[in-house]
């Protein structure tokens, strides 16, 4: 296994819901739209998608209510049989593996945080948390440290006794949040996680995670409706529509350049100035003499707004993460992100 | 016509429905007008039409029974289930069997009572329990209850672990569900009679064979339970459990089960209910107990000790009823950080402290111990003296009433019921279900009621029909308007419902106290205890339909100015009516169970042959008078349940 191979890769994906999905499926019509097939009774919940995710990236899901990233991730973790195409984790087939070797898998490698949390009802906070170490078999000492350790990390420590009835919403999905890094997943399926957080605690854990990303090279898939949030995590930010992926790309490439009219409505209300950095607004400088003091490429447009306001030059140059020029921006075109086109 | 009405386009249906049942309407008719004109073989079923399922039946058994050995195992277990009863006789009552400690104290026992209707639900529930305890002792029925609940105490564990082992299966496989799902509907509507015959041939009569019918008997609830739970158990908490790398037992175990525990412990409260009603009724197999002693004064027309046995029954049934509610709603609370061994485990201590306590002065007072005869009180006397001056006063009423039913209604009814050629019956039911649902109905019906025709009991069967039509049909004169009374305000309601519940939970044999005691032994009187059986239900889902309305549809007819009466029948009765049919539907087939049980005070119906059949260990005859019985509550079950699909998805209620 290289380390530039990807940790998940699914090709030609197709998740149908329907009476006979797999006969359908061969039979299908390779251009027939969602609404064709909708029409035969199928749902086609998620639809010929090829992804490949990189180890350490944070790849965030967006997309309207129904249309498949529940169920894309639900496919990667094999929690549902897809329909068609293949994913491949860590390299491996993963429609192909036993039960044990599945088993093995997600004892070691997988976690997942549930959209609606999935928390035993039975169980205190601490046995919730503990259970995916309990059904490793680790023993009762061990676990319970563990699982005081994570409960404490997610700021619920006190509350190990409770059930989740006596729990309110925002502290069972830290629970649920809790369970998933009891065991330290390499790779991480997170369903809204932090949708029912408050906007405090919500920013403490955004830092959580990508603090932990950034330290033991997590692999994570993360959904979200908040665009705010996907843009502070993602490495990369996938949009489906109708079960498709229309567009994955970095955040300000796609604010850019949207893939399709779909991506451009739904990016609509996006503040670019926010997104965009100034490398992504860079051109080669082409032999034009560029004058004055660089701007930081990692910076975005809206941090230099006073800058691009009260400067003169028509082109500023741009430098790249050593200082050096790495290119050349049109300070007319960044004014424009930053205040949107002229009309 | 039939070829036209299959063909029929879609369109065409709603209306081809109505006329091809109006046409077998017609058809009834002609067949009952012209009956004098009719062969003999569309009068009665004829000699060609009636198998010898009995025998068939038999033959099977005997196979079974013999020839494949199966009277070993079934010995076997029956002896190894006899060993566990030793036990728990001889702890509650003192039977000389191992391990000899028994009986234990009386008092003790009422304190254990009482601290785990503590446990469960606070202090009301302990005093009613313990008390109940009280009362069994200080009646000096201390013997029977106990013997009672000795088996009951090992027969509720057996049934709910046989529950959960078949619930899961049937969960599990799609197949094994298609076996079950219409076995457990047939055992479901069997009377109570039909199970204890196969258990006398195999097992034979006593404690051991009531614990074992009554094992078999409370099983399908918890078999139903099982299932529902299992798959109500939300998909997200199993995928958290597969992402937890659980394995599938560790599934079922860790994930499953305990999430299903509401359902599961429902199923446990009916299990207890079945066990109850059954264990009573196994007296007619020689189980002793109270059902036996309950027996045997009610034929010696003793109402006063009756009474007093029944008051019991009702007590225990109560206790029971309310103690596996109240556990199978308790939720689990968390207790405070840094609570001690002794705080954690209070109540154990407790209870052991005044076990030990009530132990030790039992020694020194004997009274605490066992209450012997001569100690006990009784109510019998001033209850005969009451209970005479009632009867004496309402005689003339009982008396007319007893008089005008026999010889106005019934009698006439059933002379009607018999007269009416068996044709005209099933053309007639034919027409019935056509209207319902359709050719598939029709076919139900004559399915059914065809098959009742070839058991050779078609006279018989004609007057259970006509015991259960007529007193449902009272039943229903009194329950529904007293489920309009009951509904017109929320407190009300909830005082009904709760008085509905708790004659729910009373095992039917007690409802046969008060109609012998009013009326005698005769044909009154069963048609009493079956209304009485049959009018609960019916207020109880009269008062769910009509407090179940939503709220938005009576405001909108208020709003249009209607009255209160014309609010009821308009707007709330239309939309409560598939619910109060749901109590239509059990209210029959709580007349079935009863009409079968009561046949020990002399009916001529299927019960009064299933009784024969019980005493001459006949279990093909007795089957198939079960079967018979369990068709006729199976048809109405379809059809109402038809209809009452059908009314919603109109109403859009589903
Ligand atoms: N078990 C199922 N059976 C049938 N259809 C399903 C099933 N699960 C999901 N679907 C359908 O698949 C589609 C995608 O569902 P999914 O849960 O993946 O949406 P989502 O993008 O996660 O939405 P949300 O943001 O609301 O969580 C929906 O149309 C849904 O109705
Ligand atoms: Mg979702």
């Amino acid at each position: 296994m290289s380390p530039s191979q990807p940790v998940i890769s699914c090709r030609n994906v197709w998740k149908l819901f329907g009476p006979r999905p797999e006969s359908y499926l061969a039979g299908l019509d390779p251009a027939a739209g969602f609404d064709a097939i909708r029409a035969d009774g199928y749902v086609p919940a998620v639809r010929d998608v090829s992804l490949d995710i990189a180890r350490g990236e944070m790849l965030v899901i967006m997309g309207l209510s129904g249309s498949g990233k529940s169920t894309l991730v639900r496919c990667m973790s094999r929690l549902i049989e897809i329909t068609g195409g293949e994913i491949d984790v860590d390299g491996r087939v993963i429609g192909a593996l036993s039960e044990r070797e599945l088993i093995d898998l997600r004892r070691n490698k997988m976690g997942m945080v549930f959209q609606n949390f999935g928390l035993l009802p039975h169980r205190t906070v601490l046995d919730n948390v503990a259970f995916p170490l309990e059904m490793r078999g680790q023993d009762i000492h061990a676990r319970r440290a563990r699982a005081l350790e994570v409960i404490e990390l997610v700021g619920l420590a006190g509350r190990e006794d409770y059930f989740p009835r006596e729990l309110s919403g925002g502290q069972q999905q830290r629970v649920g949040i809790a369970r998933s890094l009891a065991i330290e997943p390499d790779i991480w399926f997170l369903d809204e996680p932090f949708s029912a957080l408050d906007p405090l605690i919500r920013r403490e854990m955004q830092d959580e995670f990508l603090r932990l990303q950034a330290m033991l090279g997590k692999t994570i898939v993360f959904i979200t409706h908040d665009f705010d949030e996907a843009l502070r995590l993602a490495d990369r930010i996938a949009i489906m529509k109708d079960g498709a992926v229309e567009q994955c790309d970095r955040p300000d490439r796609i604010v850019m350049n949207p893939a399709t009219d779909y991506v451009a409505k739904f990016i609509e209300d996006v503040e670019k100035a926010r997104v965009v950095h100034a490398r992504a607004l860079a051109q080669p400088v082409d032999g034009q003499t560029l004058t004055g003091a660089p701007v930081d490429g990692s910076k975005t447009i809206s941090q230099l707004a006073r800058l691009l306001v009260n400067d003169d030059r028509a082109i500023l140059p741009v430098s790249g993460p050593d200082g050096r020029v790495i290119g050349a921006m049109d300070r007319q075109q960044a004014l424009d992100v930053l205040l949107g086109a002229a009309q | 016509m039939t070829v036209a009405a299959t063909n029929a386009s879609a369109p065409m249906r709603p209306q081809s429905r109505p006329r091809m049942a109006q046409f077998l309407f017609a058809a009834a008719l002609c067949l009952a007008v012209a009956k004098l004109a009719l062969p003999d073989g569309l009068v009665r079923p004829p000699d060609w039409l009636v198998w010898p399922f009995a025998d068939w039946f038999n033959a099977v058994f005997s196979f079974i029974r013999d020839d494949l050995g199966l009277i070993h195992v079934t010995r076997a277990f029956a002896d190894g289930l006899e060993s566990v009863l030793d036990v728990t006789a001889n702890l509650l009552y003192g039977k000389n069997r191992w391990p000899r400690l028994g009986p234990i104290p009386w008092s003790v026992i009422a304190i254990t009572a009482a601290m785990i209707g503590y446990a469960i639900n606070g202090w009301r529930l302990a005093a009613f329990a313990g008390l109940t305890f009280v009362w069994i002792a200080a009646m000096g029925q201390w013997q029977w209850a106990m013997e009672t609940l000795s088996v009951i105490i090992v027969a509720a564990p057996v049934s709910v672990f046989l529950g959960l082992l078949l619930g899961t299966m049937g969960w599990k496989s799609a197949r094994f569900r298609l076996v079950l799902n219409p076995l457990l509907n047939v055992a479901q509507s069997l009377p109570h009679f039909a199970y204890m015959i196969p258990v006398v041939v195999f097992i034979g009569v006593g404690a051991k064979a009531g614990a074992i019918v009554t094992i078999i008997f409370s099983v399908p609830p918890m078999i139903r339970m099982t299932m529902l739970g299992l798959q109500k158990v939300p998909s997200e908490v199993v995928e958290a459990g597969h992402m937890a790398g659980a394995t599938r037992w560790q599934l079922l175990r860790h994930v499953r089960l305990p999430t299903a525990r509401t359902e599961l412990l429902v199923g446990v409260n009916q299990v207890i209910m079945q066990c109850l009603a059954m264990v009573v009724l196994a007296s007619f197999i020689g189980m002793p107990g109270l059902g036996q002693k309950l027996l045997q004064l009610l034929q010696a027309l003793k109402i006063g000790r009756s009474i007093e046995i029944g008051i019991t029954i009702v007590l225990l049934a109560i206790m029971l009823d309310r103690c596996s509610k109240a556990w199978a709603v308790k939720q689990p609370v968390h207790l405070e950080k840094g609570t001690s061994w002794l705080m954690r485990h209070k109540l154990l201590v407790i209870w052991a402290a005044l076990v030990a306590v009530f132990w030790a002065l039992s020694l020194v007072f004997p009274i605490l111990h066992e209450i012997g005869r001569r100690d006990a009180l009784s109510l019998a006397a001033p209850l005969d003296a009451i209970m005479d001056w009632i009867i004496g006063t309402l005689d003339p009423v009982t008396q007319w009433l007893r008089w005008f039913l026999i010889v106005w209604v019934l009698i006439p009814l059933r002379d009607g019921m018999l007269w009416l050629p068996f044709s005209a019956v099933l053309v007639f039911l034919m027409a019935v279900g056509w209207a319902i649902g359709g050719k598939r109905s029709a076919l139900v019906c004559l399915g059914y009621f065809g098959l009742i025709a070839m058991s050779g009991w078609w006279d018989r069967a004609m007057i259970t029909v006509y015991t259960v039509t007529f007193a449902v049909f009272i039943a229903t004169l009194i329950g529904f308007p007293l489920g309009i009374w009951g509904s017109r305000s929320k407190a009300r309601a909830q005082a009904v419902l709760l008085v509905c519940d708790t004659l729910q939970t009373f095992p039917s044999f007690i409802y046969l106290i008060p109609v012998i005691m009013l009326f005698g032994v005769n044909d009154v009187a069963v048609v009493g205890a079956v209304v009485l059986f049959a009018a609960v239900p019916l207020v109880r889902y009269t008062i769910e339909g009509l407090r179940g309305v939503p709220e938005a549809q009576i405001e909108a007819a208020d709003m249009s100015g209607a009255t209160r009466r014309q609010t009821l029948w308009s707007v709330r009765l239309p939309l409560a009516l598939p619910t109060i049919m749901v109590g239509v539907n059990q209210s029959v087939m709580f007349s079935l169970f009863m009409v079968i049980i009561a046949a020990f005070i002399g009916t001529q119906d299927l019960g009064q042959e299933m009784q024969r059949a019980l005493s001459s260990s006949d279990v093909g005859k007795g089957l198939v008078l079960g079967l018979a019985v369990s068709f006729m509550g199976l048809m109405v079950d379809h059809l109402i349940t038809v209809w009452a699909n059908r009314r919603r998805r109109a109403l859009g209620l589903s």
